[in-house]
């Protein structure tokens, strides 16, 4: 009897044991780092993943949300960093991943980190102000233009994903902007609205209620193709309505990564084991009302090809930031 | 001197404001030295990054001159203790023991840190008998353990005995 | 009177048990997020966010929702003053002008009618900017888009002139108290250019020095440092400990209505702004000490010295929400999380949100009259268990305060680096106090001292520098006049009594 209860503790050791080699799972509560503030789009996106981990049992253990933002993200990532070989963190990046190294000087690269997934993209409009003239890409940069470099673009952070479009902008058409930063861009879309700037950037999400409202109007987006959602947001107009900035002769693409990545040093099967729980989490309901809402382009890379569309977008946005004069001490 | 060992000054009220003064000083060089080396001047589009924090070190230690001429003017009657032996001991008794708590918290999480350092001051300074000191030490850990990592899971520093709990 | 129909059909929507029941949880889970320092009202939402994610897929399910996440504000609103007053610790960034005097009420031994005085002037100020939010939402909306950034700069300046007056401590003390302030508070990434400074290669410094890490060494640690000097007891001992205290306050409270309603005034403004609660509760203490025939004994344990920021706080936070509804902007961290959760739940916070969800506003409306009575309710009945907290001798209190700082100073960026700060920031707390070098200046400058420069220089970047741009527009020339007028009162006054020899 007793050997039989003994041999059962054996084979269950044993299974256990195999399915640990098989296919790792975290043995604690894993921490999700967002190198951004409490409110902002990636701390929304970390939190909708972590409740619907939590609602769909995604995992065993639970996933914990923690804000580094200081520094620009550098906190957050160089906490990632000197984490080497610990499977229990993962960060969502913005794109301070490639911007706050290269604008402070702080010691990190995306190459100390393990890419495990794109989530998706995040879209940026040019909006101005509903009761200007302005209707096209094309006229509004020609008032900029003629305004002689007095035209006000406002955008979230400094020398990050917004400044960089204005400056990509300018060197596109010569056009000269002056770009005011704020803190979040909720703030950004209401200065626009209150007439104390010309124009922003903003991600739909953060500007879609006062489109709603009549008081702000898009010109355009800079993606390469136009946004797949054709559900009216206006009475009029859906996402997919807004030109695209190429089509509107404004040469400029920019998306923004959201994607996660791990610390270095972890092995192939805790990679998989992230890779296959976002999948899970992408095929939830929750998860395309977000990607809705927030207009989200969803491009959705992992493994080689994550790490390729990373290491390209590295070099843009070295090439862009080291024109536009935004790389530390090159001043 | 009447004075008992006790109630005799550490150091005086002259020497502090001197010493503080002096810190003021450095601290506010510092800060126009950084400053500086980031560009301090107004440039056409409005101020600089070291503008501000420029101005800020500069008033810092213009300040701290001030202050330290009228510590150092100070008239010997008006330099009573600034803290007493007595007192010092006592300051230092909880101080010290912070210090060690803090550095504590590092290397054994902070939960068994704070059951010690709670434990330590109930049981030297107010004397209790172990059990209570048991209890309030243990008890108190576990409630914020139970708060953070349970309810609000945030997770605190841990160390080795949680590690061995399997409680991380 | 079309609000008051809606308001009606608001409270039909929230006033079922459920929610009800939410309101009690979310205000007790609030107040203890309030009394724990670091863990503030943002972090205490944001992690409770994910819980109400399956909630509000409910039919009426968003309601609830909300409900339960705004009253953890209003508890965290409540309970930041408790740990305020009863040892000198602010649990919440909006309370630091709360210990100026509720904490020396305490140790005369009147801590249950601080503690009573500071929860009632917190819910007429909630009251108020409800019913200001009820009323005036449209009006106040459109308001809130007038303020740019020299308009703000010009806010935070005023904050400023109206708390710093004369104060008893010698003047160069006080200046270079304030501008160590200036200083830590530039410390990090300087918001306009994202460059470093200030850093000196340090990561731990990339962050720079939160408000909260400072604020609990200074006054927190500082504060038992210097009662340990006295010996090893605290001087609440002989704190009421029955309910009658809190009718007793009650009956001395109508006294400072004129306080009451210049707090609820600046509060609402400034939530609404927004300038947040935080400079509110300073701005106010600062009026409230210059206009109050009893202004010099400030700082010594006035009851108004409570009132007066507690009101102020309350109505900064609540109207916070305002903006955050009809704007999406968010008038304080906390109102930022839960614009965030709007969001995850379906619901676009903009100007249509009043017409598209009418039954989410105003059930939303509702329960900010529901849940802050029910905060009163709990707040009040436990003054005398607050209170008693301080008849526990000092030797086990002590390392349990210390130790609760510590978790808080760790929670702020969750850095080894804070609790270090806090000890440091402790030392400073105490040598600052025998030296009479002030620690409100200082405190207010590591506040305001970020948000100011960076609308200064935004102001700059739109004005390519020219400071004339303070002056203009009617609205920001009058508030800068203002507080120019203010800062040189006192001078003006003592100028005066010089040439009359007095």
């Amino acid at each position: 009897m007793k050997n039989t209860i003994l041999r059962a503790g054996v084979a269950a050791m044993v299974a256990f044991a195999s399915t640990a080699a098989l296919a790792w799972e975290p043995t604690k509560t894993v921490e999700f780092i967002v190198p951004a503030g409490t409110g902002g789009g990636a701390d929304q996106m970390a939190r909708v993943v972590q409740s619907v981990i939590a609602k769909h049992n995604l995992m065993k253990q639970s996933v914990v949300v923690i804000n580094k933002s200081g520094g620009a993200g550098a906190e957050g990532f160089l906490d990632v960093k000197g984490s080497k070989g610990d499977p229990h963190k993962i960060i969502i990046t913005l794109s301070n991943l490639f911007t706050t190294p290269l604008a402070t000087g702080v010691p990190f690269n995306w190459r100390d980190l393990t890419p495990v997934q794109m989530l998706a993209l995040d879209q940026f409009v040019l909006w101005v102000n509903a009761a200007t003239p302005y209707k096209s890409a094309k006229e509004y940069i020609e008032a900029a233009k003629k305004a002689g470099g007095k035209m006000k673009m406002a955008g979230t952070g400094s020398k990050q994903e917004d400044q960089i479009i204005t400056a990509a902008i300018e060197q596109k058409t010569g056009a000269k902007f002056i770009y005011i930063p704020f803190k979040g861009g909720g703030d950004v879309a209401v200065q626009l609205v209150g007439k104390h700037v010309d124009s922003t950037v903003n991600n739909p999400i953060e500007a879609v209620a006062q489109w709603r409202a009549g008081t702000l109007r898009p010109l355009c987006v800079f993606d390469p193709k136009r946004m797949p959602y054709t559900a009216k947001v206006t009475e009029k107009m859906s996402w997919g309505d807004i030109p695209t900035c190429r089509e509107g002769g404004l040469d400029v693409d920019y998306l923004m990564l959201r994607g996660i990545f791990m610390p270095s040093d972890v092995t192939p099967e805790q990679v998989n084991f992230y890779v296959e729980l976002f999948k899970k989490v992408r095929a939830t309901s929750e998860w395309k009302d977000l990607m809705e809402r927030g207009a989200f382009n969803q491009t959705a890379l992992s493994g080689k090809e994550y790490a390729d569309w990373v290491a390209r977008e590295e070099a843009r946005h070295v090439a862009l930031m080291k024109s536009a004069g935004f790389i530390a001490g090159s001043k | 001197m009447s004075q008992g060992p006790q109630d005799r000054p550490a150091f005086g009220l002259k020497s502090a404001e001197i010493g503080v003064a002096l810190a003021f000083f450095a601290l506010g060089a510092l800060v126009v030295y950084d400053s500086a080396r980031l560009g301090a001047k107004w440039a056409e589009d409005g101020p600089q990054t070291g503008y501000f924090p420029f101005y800020i070190g500069l008033i810092i230690c213009v300040s701290a001159v001030l202050n330290l001429v009228r510590g150092l003017r100070m008239r010997p009657e008006r330099d009573i203790g600034f803290v007493e032996v007595g007192q010092l001991k006592l300051v230092l008794s909880v101080l010290i023991p912070a210090a060690i708590y803090a550095a504590a918290i590092g290397w054994i999480g902070i939960y068994v840190a704070s059951a010690l350092f709670i434990g330590f001051f109930m049981r030297w300074l107010g004397k209790y008998a172990w059990w209570k000191v048991a209890l309030v030490g243990i008890g108190n850990s576990v409630f914020f353990f139970l708060v953070f990592e349970g309810w609000f899971r945030i997770p605190l520093p841990k160390g080795p005995l949680e590690a061995l709990l399997g409680l991380n | 009177m079309d609000e008051l129909q809606s308001l009606a059909h608001g409270f039909a929507v929230a006033l079922s048990l459920k929610n009800i029941a939410l309101m009690f949880v979310g205000v007790v889970l609030g107040v203890i997020i309030g009394v724990l320092p670091g863990l503030g009202g943002a972090n205490g939402v944001a992690i409770l966010l994910p819980l109400t994610f399956g909630m509000a897929q409910l039919p009426g399910g968003t309601t609830s929702a909300i409900i339960l996440l705004s009253c953890i504000y209003w508890g965290a609103l409540f309970g930041g003053a408790i740990t305020s007053i009863l040892f000198n610790i602010p649990g919440e960034p909006w309370s630091v002008a709360t210990t100026f005097d509720g904490y020396p009420l305490a140790q005369k031994g009147r801590a249950g009618e601080a503690l009573a005085a500071a929860f009632t002037s917190s819910f007429v100020g909630a009251f108020v900017a409800v019913i200001v939010i009820t009323f005036l939402s449209p009006v106040v909306a459109k308001f809130a888009l007038e303020f740019g950034p020299p308009e703000f700069f010009s806010v935070y300046l005023l904050t400023f002139c109206a708390f710093i007056g004369m104060s008893k401590e010698p003047p160069f003390k006080t200046l270079a108290s304030m501008m160590l302030g200036f200083a830590l508070a530039a410390v990090g990434t300087d918001p306009v250019t994202g460059t470093l400074r200030l850093t000196f290669g340090s990561m731990h410094l990339l962050t720079g020095f939160d408000f909260l890490v400072a604020v609990i060494g200074l006054f927190g640690i500082g504060e038992i440092l210097l009662t340990l000097e006295e010996g090893l007891a605290f001087k609440g001992t002989s704190a009421k400990l029955n309910l009658k205290v809190v009718i007793e306050t009650w009956k001395e409270l109508p006294k400072y209505w004129l306080t009451s309603i210049r707090s609820s005034a600046v509060g609402c403004f400034m939530g609404i702004v927004p300038g947040g609660a935080t400079p509110a509760s300073f701005m106010s203490y600062g009026v409230a000490r210059r206009f109050s025939p009893d202004g010099d004994k400030f700082g010594t344990g006035m009851v108004e010295g409570v009132v007066a920021p507690e009101t102020a706080a309350h109505a900064a936070g609540t109207s916070a929400l305002l903006p955050m509804i009809t704007l999406g902007v968010p008038g304080s961290p906390t109102a930022a999380v839960l614009l965030g959760g709007l969001l995850i739940w379906g619901l676009q916070p903009g100007p249509l949100l009043f017409i598209e969800q009418k039954d989410f506003v105003w059930g939303l409306i509702a329960s900010m009259y529901l849940g802050n009575i029910a905060g009163l309710i709990v707040v009040l009945t436990c003054v005398p268990l607050f209170a008693a907290i301080l008849r526990v001798p000092f030797s086990v209190i002590a390392p349990v305060i210390l130790v609760i700082c510590a978790i808080g100073a760790y929670t702020v960026h969750n850095a080894m680096f804070d609790v270090w700060m806090m000890v440091v920031f402790g030392v400073l707390g105490y040598l600052f106090k025998k030296l009479q070098y002030p620690l409100a200046p200082l405190v207010l400058a590591i506040v305001l001292g970020d948000r100011a420069e960076s609308s200064f220089r935004q102001a700059m970047l739109m004005s390519q520098g020219e400071v004339s741009v303070f002056f203009s527009n009617t609205l920001v020339g009058s508030i800068t006049t203002l507080a120019l007028v203010l800062l040189a009162w006192p001078l003006v006054t003592w100028a005066v009594k010089r040439v009359r020899g007095d």
